[in-house]
Protein backbone atom coordinates (compact mmCIF):
# COMPACT_ATOMS: atom_id res chain seq x y z
CA UNK A 1 0.00 0.00 0.00
CA UNK A 2 1.73 3.15 -0.89
CA UNK A 3 0.62 6.56 1.00
CA UNK A 4 0.80 9.75 -0.90
CA UNK A 5 1.27 13.05 0.19
CA UNK A 6 3.92 15.06 2.46
CA UNK A 7 5.06 13.66 5.64
CA UNK A 8 4.20 16.73 6.93
CA UNK A 9 0.58 15.94 8.47
CA UNK A 10 1.99 12.93 9.96
CA UNK A 11 4.50 14.66 12.24
CA UNK A 12 2.32 17.39 13.11
CA UNK A 13 -0.01 14.80 14.09
CA UNK A 14 2.81 13.16 16.42
CA UNK A 15 4.12 16.72 17.51
CA UNK A 16 0.48 17.26 18.79
CA UNK A 17 0.63 14.58 21.29
CA UNK A 18 3.16 16.22 24.36
CA UNK A 19 1.11 19.50 24.08
CA UNK A 20 -2.12 17.85 24.34
CA UNK A 21 -0.96 15.89 27.20
CA UNK A 22 0.70 18.96 28.86
CA UNK A 23 -2.46 21.22 28.45
CA UNK A 24 -4.40 18.44 29.97
CA UNK A 25 -2.08 18.01 33.36
CA UNK A 26 -2.76 22.03 33.47
CA UNK A 27 -5.98 22.78 33.56
CA UNK A 28 -6.44 19.47 35.50
CA UNK A 29 -4.23 21.16 38.18
CA UNK A 30 -5.84 24.51 37.83
CA UNK A 31 -9.51 22.39 38.09
CA UNK A 32 -8.22 21.22 41.66
CA UNK A 33 -6.60 24.49 42.79
CA UNK A 34 -10.11 25.82 42.12
CA UNK A 35 -11.92 22.44 43.92
CA UNK A 36 -9.71 23.38 46.72
CA UNK A 37 -9.95 27.20 47.20
CA UNK A 38 -12.67 28.83 45.22
CA UNK A 39 -11.24 32.32 46.31
CA UNK A 40 -7.71 31.61 44.69
CA UNK A 41 -9.55 31.65 40.80
CA UNK A 42 -8.27 34.65 39.95
CA UNK A 43 -4.62 34.22 40.79
CA UNK A 44 -4.77 30.53 39.74
CA UNK A 45 -6.37 31.52 36.46
CA UNK A 46 -3.52 33.89 35.31
CA UNK A 47 -0.97 31.22 35.88
CA UNK A 48 -3.44 29.06 34.22
CA UNK A 49 -3.37 30.85 30.96
CA UNK A 50 0.10 31.62 31.14
CA UNK A 51 0.60 27.77 31.23
CA UNK A 52 -1.52 27.18 28.47
CA UNK A 53 0.23 29.71 26.54
CA UNK A 54 3.24 28.25 26.67
CA UNK A 55 2.40 24.19 26.42
CA UNK A 56 0.30 25.51 23.24
CA UNK A 57 3.16 27.30 21.73
CA UNK A 58 4.68 23.94 20.75
CA UNK A 59 1.92 22.71 18.67
CA UNK A 60 1.42 25.86 17.30
CA UNK A 61 4.88 25.77 16.04
CA UNK A 62 4.19 22.27 14.62
CA UNK A 63 1.33 23.48 12.76
CA UNK A 64 2.89 26.89 11.44
CA UNK A 65 6.30 24.20 10.22
CA UNK A 66 3.56 21.68 8.57
CA UNK A 67 2.09 23.77 6.22
CA UNK A 68 5.40 26.15 5.51
CA UNK A 69 8.06 23.39 4.75
CA UNK B 1 -25.14 4.93 -10.98
CA UNK B 2 -22.65 2.65 -9.30
CA UNK B 3 -21.51 3.64 -6.10
CA UNK B 4 -17.88 3.29 -7.09
CA UNK B 5 -18.64 6.04 -9.65
CA UNK B 6 -19.89 8.41 -7.15
CA UNK B 7 -17.39 8.33 -5.22
CA UNK B 8 -14.25 8.72 -8.13
CA UNK B 9 -12.69 12.28 -7.50
CA UNK B 10 -13.12 14.52 -10.97
CA UNK B 11 -11.93 17.78 -11.82
CA UNK B 12 -8.56 19.45 -11.34
CA UNK B 13 -6.41 19.36 -8.24
CA UNK B 14 -6.39 20.95 -5.04
CA UNK B 15 -3.56 23.17 -4.51
CA UNK B 16 -3.33 23.45 -0.42
CA UNK B 17 -2.89 27.74 0.84
CA UNK B 18 0.65 28.21 2.03
CA UNK B 19 2.21 31.27 3.37
CA UNK B 20 2.72 32.23 -0.05
CA UNK B 21 -0.77 33.57 0.04
CA UNK B 22 0.41 36.10 3.03
CA UNK B 23 2.19 37.99 0.22
CA UNK B 24 -0.34 40.67 -0.85
CA UNK B 25 -0.12 42.69 -3.66
CA UNK B 26 0.75 46.45 -3.09
CA UNK B 27 -1.67 49.17 -3.55
CA UNK B 28 -0.11 51.92 -5.34
CA UNK B 29 2.13 52.60 -8.25
CA UNK B 30 3.40 49.12 -10.26
CA UNK B 31 6.93 50.02 -10.00
CA UNK B 32 9.75 48.68 -8.28
CA UNK B 33 13.09 50.06 -7.38
CA UNK B 34 16.52 48.61 -5.61
CA UNK B 35 17.54 49.28 -2.36
CA UNK B 36 20.83 47.71 -0.83
CA UNK B 37 20.01 45.19 -3.37
CA UNK B 38 16.50 44.14 -2.66
CA UNK B 39 13.97 44.75 -5.29
CA UNK B 40 11.06 47.27 -3.01
CA UNK B 41 7.92 47.91 -3.97
CA UNK B 42 7.04 51.56 -4.24
CA UNK B 43 3.51 51.14 -3.38
CA UNK B 44 2.22 50.44 0.53
CA UNK B 45 0.92 47.06 0.96
CA UNK B 46 -2.58 46.08 3.09
CA UNK B 47 -0.43 44.99 6.18
CA UNK B 48 0.82 48.55 6.39
CA UNK B 49 -2.26 50.34 6.19
CA UNK B 50 -3.82 48.04 8.55
CA UNK B 51 -1.17 48.98 10.97
CA UNK B 52 -0.99 52.54 10.51
CA UNK B 53 -5.14 52.34 10.47
CA UNK B 54 -5.33 50.42 14.19
CA UNK B 55 -3.45 53.13 15.31
CA UNK B 56 -5.39 55.74 14.65
CA UNK B 57 -8.53 53.53 15.79
CA UNK B 58 -6.72 53.40 19.29
CA UNK B 59 -6.16 56.59 19.88
CA UNK B 60 -9.37 58.08 18.72
CA UNK B 61 -11.32 55.63 21.14
CA UNK B 62 -8.92 56.58 24.03
CA UNK B 63 -9.37 60.20 23.31
CA UNK B 64 -12.95 60.57 22.80
CA UNK B 65 -13.38 57.96 25.78
CA UNK B 66 -10.86 60.14 28.19
CA UNK B 67 -12.99 63.53 26.70
CA UNK B 68 -15.17 64.57 29.27
CA UNK B 69 -13.38 63.26 32.27
CA UNK B 70 -16.47 63.28 34.05
CA UNK B 71 -16.68 62.38 37.98
CA UNK B 72 -19.51 60.18 37.29
CA UNK B 73 -18.35 58.32 34.04
CA UNK B 74 -20.56 58.02 30.95
CA UNK B 75 -20.67 54.53 29.13
CA UNK B 76 -17.69 55.63 26.64
CA UNK B 77 -15.60 56.90 29.62
CA UNK B 78 -16.90 53.43 31.66
CA UNK B 79 -15.33 51.17 28.79
CA UNK B 80 -12.30 53.30 28.56
CA UNK B 81 -11.69 53.05 32.21
CA UNK B 82 -12.25 49.52 32.70
CA UNK B 83 -10.22 48.99 29.50
CA UNK B 84 -6.80 50.87 31.44
CA UNK B 85 -7.65 49.54 34.61
CA UNK B 86 -7.51 45.84 33.76
CA UNK B 87 -4.43 45.74 31.71
CA UNK B 88 -3.09 48.46 34.67
CA UNK B 89 -3.80 45.95 37.57
CA UNK B 90 -4.19 43.10 35.91
CA UNK B 91 -1.21 43.13 34.01
CA UNK B 92 0.69 46.19 35.85
CA UNK B 93 0.58 45.96 39.25
CA UNK B 94 -0.47 42.50 39.88
CA UNK B 95 2.81 41.00 37.96
CA UNK B 96 5.41 43.98 38.10
CA UNK B 97 4.43 44.49 41.97
CA UNK B 98 2.94 47.91 43.50
CA UNK B 99 6.29 49.53 43.84
CA UNK B 100 7.70 50.59 40.63
CA UNK B 101 4.93 49.28 38.03
CA UNK B 102 3.97 52.82 36.93
CA UNK B 103 6.60 53.62 34.46
CA UNK B 104 5.68 50.70 32.11
CA UNK B 105 2.15 50.81 32.25
CA UNK B 106 2.05 52.78 28.88
CA UNK B 107 4.19 50.02 27.57
CA UNK B 108 1.85 47.36 28.34
CA UNK B 109 -1.42 48.75 27.79
CA UNK B 110 0.04 50.03 24.46
CA UNK B 111 0.96 46.76 23.51
CA UNK B 112 -1.58 44.90 24.33
CA UNK B 113 -4.77 46.55 22.45
CA UNK B 114 -2.57 47.44 19.40
CA UNK B 115 -1.87 43.45 19.23
CA UNK B 116 -5.50 42.64 20.14
CA UNK B 117 -6.88 45.09 17.79
CA UNK B 118 -4.58 43.63 14.86
CA UNK B 119 -4.76 40.20 16.09
CA UNK B 120 -8.98 41.08 15.56
CA UNK B 121 -8.49 42.39 11.90
CA UNK B 122 -8.26 38.90 11.03
CA UNK B 123 -11.98 38.63 11.70
CA UNK B 124 -13.65 41.46 10.96
CA UNK B 125 -15.08 41.23 7.64
CA UNK B 126 -13.48 43.17 4.31
CA UNK B 127 -10.29 43.14 6.09
CA UNK B 128 -9.84 39.63 7.42
CA UNK B 129 -6.04 39.61 7.39
CA UNK B 130 -4.40 38.93 10.62
CA UNK B 131 -1.31 41.81 10.42
CA UNK B 132 0.71 39.40 12.20
CA UNK B 133 1.12 36.94 10.13
CA UNK B 134 3.90 38.73 8.58
CA UNK B 135 6.97 38.11 10.70
CA UNK B 136 8.61 41.40 10.01
CA UNK B 137 6.33 43.33 12.10
CA UNK B 138 6.34 40.65 15.14
CA UNK B 139 10.18 40.33 15.35
CA UNK B 140 10.39 44.28 16.00
CA UNK B 141 7.78 43.76 18.30
CA UNK B 142 10.11 41.51 20.00
CA UNK B 143 13.14 43.69 19.98
CA UNK B 144 11.25 46.74 21.19
CA UNK B 145 10.39 44.24 24.43
CA UNK B 146 13.80 43.16 24.60
CA UNK B 147 15.17 46.67 24.57
CA UNK B 148 12.81 47.63 27.47
CA UNK B 149 13.10 44.55 29.75
CA UNK B 150 17.11 44.34 29.75
CA UNK B 151 17.63 48.18 29.83
CA UNK B 152 14.80 48.49 32.63
CA UNK B 153 16.90 45.39 34.59
CA UNK B 154 20.38 46.96 33.96
CA UNK B 155 19.10 50.05 35.16
CA UNK B 156 17.54 48.35 38.25
CA UNK B 157 20.63 46.73 39.29
CA UNK B 158 23.18 49.24 38.42
CA UNK B 159 25.61 47.88 35.75
CA UNK B 160 25.26 45.23 33.09
CA UNK B 161 28.03 42.58 35.04
CA UNK B 162 25.46 42.82 37.73
CA UNK B 163 22.33 42.37 35.70
CA UNK B 164 23.88 39.90 33.73
CA UNK B 165 24.69 37.76 36.97
CA UNK B 166 21.58 38.64 38.15
CA UNK B 167 20.08 36.78 35.20
CA UNK B 168 22.13 33.92 34.25
CA UNK B 169 23.72 32.98 38.22
CA UNK B 170 20.39 30.86 40.03
CA UNK B 171 21.26 30.79 43.68
CA UNK B 172 21.65 28.19 45.84
CA UNK B 173 23.22 26.19 43.47
CA UNK B 174 26.46 23.90 44.20
CA UNK B 175 29.61 25.42 42.01
CA UNK B 176 30.30 22.33 40.21
CA UNK B 177 27.18 22.69 37.97
CA UNK B 178 27.59 26.60 37.62
CA UNK B 179 29.85 26.51 33.76
CA UNK B 180 26.73 24.04 32.83
CA UNK B 181 23.78 26.60 34.17
CA UNK B 182 25.08 29.78 33.26
CA UNK B 183 25.26 29.56 29.62
CA UNK B 184 21.81 27.62 29.42
CA UNK B 185 20.26 29.80 31.39
CA UNK B 186 22.31 33.50 29.24
CA UNK B 187 20.70 31.49 26.05
CA UNK B 188 17.31 30.84 27.58
CA UNK B 189 16.93 34.12 29.52
CA UNK B 190 18.49 36.45 26.76
CA UNK B 191 18.95 34.87 23.49
CA UNK B 192 15.90 32.85 23.19
CA UNK B 193 13.08 34.71 24.84
CA UNK B 194 12.64 37.63 22.05
CA UNK B 195 12.65 34.54 20.02
CA UNK B 196 10.03 32.52 21.29
CA UNK B 197 8.20 35.84 22.27
CA UNK B 198 7.84 36.68 18.19
CA UNK B 199 7.44 32.97 17.03
CA UNK B 200 4.21 32.48 18.94
CA UNK B 201 2.03 35.18 18.02
CA UNK B 202 3.37 34.80 14.27
CA UNK B 203 2.88 31.33 14.60
CA UNK B 204 -0.55 31.25 16.28
CA UNK B 205 -1.75 34.04 13.52
CA UNK B 206 -0.65 32.17 10.93
CA UNK B 207 -1.27 28.73 11.34
CA UNK B 208 -4.76 30.24 12.36
CA UNK B 209 -5.70 31.86 9.44
CA UNK B 210 -3.90 28.94 6.68
CA UNK B 211 -6.81 26.79 9.06
CA UNK B 212 -9.37 28.79 7.84
CA UNK B 213 -7.94 29.29 4.29
CA UNK B 214 -7.86 25.56 4.09
CA UNK B 215 -11.44 25.15 5.29
CA UNK B 216 -13.67 27.65 2.97
CA UNK B 217 -10.90 26.65 -0.04
CA UNK B 218 -11.38 22.93 0.59
CA UNK B 219 -14.62 23.16 0.86
CA UNK B 220 -15.68 24.96 -2.16
CA UNK B 221 -13.41 22.24 -4.21
CA UNK B 222 -15.42 19.46 -2.42
CA UNK B 223 -18.54 21.11 -3.44
CA UNK B 224 -17.39 22.19 -7.01
CA UNK B 225 -15.56 19.92 -8.25
CA UNK B 226 -16.03 16.61 -6.00
CA UNK B 227 -17.73 13.35 -7.00
CA UNK B 228 -21.59 12.89 -6.05
CA UNK B 229 -21.00 11.24 -2.44
CA UNK B 230 -18.73 13.62 -1.33
CA UNK B 231 -20.16 16.96 -1.98
CA UNK B 232 -21.76 16.92 1.53
CA UNK B 233 -18.46 16.81 2.97
CA UNK B 234 -17.94 20.17 1.55
CA UNK B 235 -21.15 21.21 3.29
CA UNK B 236 -19.16 19.85 6.71
CA UNK B 237 -16.14 21.44 5.99
CA UNK B 238 -17.70 24.91 5.36
CA UNK B 239 -19.28 24.13 9.29
CA UNK B 240 -16.56 23.75 10.52
CA UNK B 241 -15.02 26.70 9.04
CA UNK B 242 -17.81 28.82 11.29
CA UNK B 243 -17.04 26.75 14.44
CA UNK B 244 -13.24 27.35 13.96
CA UNK B 245 -14.10 31.11 13.34
CA UNK B 246 -15.33 31.24 16.55
CA UNK B 247 -12.36 29.47 18.08
CA UNK B 248 -9.75 32.24 16.36
CA UNK B 249 -11.68 35.02 18.20
CA UNK B 250 -10.34 33.29 21.62
CA UNK B 251 -7.25 32.45 20.62
CA UNK B 252 -6.57 36.53 19.02
CA UNK B 253 -7.49 37.65 22.49
CA UNK B 254 -5.83 34.69 24.31
CA UNK B 255 -2.05 35.55 21.97
CA UNK B 256 -2.58 39.43 22.72
CA UNK B 257 -2.90 38.63 26.85
CA UNK B 258 -0.58 36.28 27.03
CA UNK B 259 2.10 38.44 25.03
CA UNK B 260 1.37 41.52 27.45
CA UNK B 261 1.19 39.34 30.36
CA UNK B 262 5.03 37.63 29.48
CA UNK B 263 6.28 41.16 28.80
CA UNK B 264 5.21 42.02 32.35
CA UNK B 265 6.84 38.69 33.52
CA UNK B 266 10.16 39.37 32.07
CA UNK B 267 9.94 43.10 33.30
CA UNK B 268 8.99 41.73 36.40
CA UNK B 269 11.81 39.24 36.36
CA UNK B 270 14.70 41.78 35.47
CA UNK B 271 13.68 43.97 38.18
CA UNK B 272 13.12 41.54 41.05
CA UNK B 273 15.92 41.78 44.04
CA UNK B 274 14.98 38.06 45.40
CA UNK B 275 15.29 34.88 43.23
Amino acid sequence: MAIEGSANMIGYGLAAIGPGVGIGLIFAAYINGVARQPEAQGRLQTIAILGFALAEALAIIGIALAFVL
Amino acid sequence: MSLVATLIPRGEEFTPPGPGDFNLPPIGPDKTFVFLGETMYLGVTKPIIMLVLSAVLIFVFFRAAAAKGAMVPGRLQFVGEQAYTSVRNGLGRDVIGSHDFQRFVPYLFTLFFFILLNNFFGSLPFIQFPTFSRSGMVYSLALLSWVIYNAAGIRAKGGLLKYLKHQCVPQGVPVAMLPLLIPLEFMSNILVRPVTLALRLFANMLAGHILLILFALGGEYLLVHGALAVKPVGVVAWLLFIAISFLELLVQFLQAYVFTLLNAMYISGALSDEH
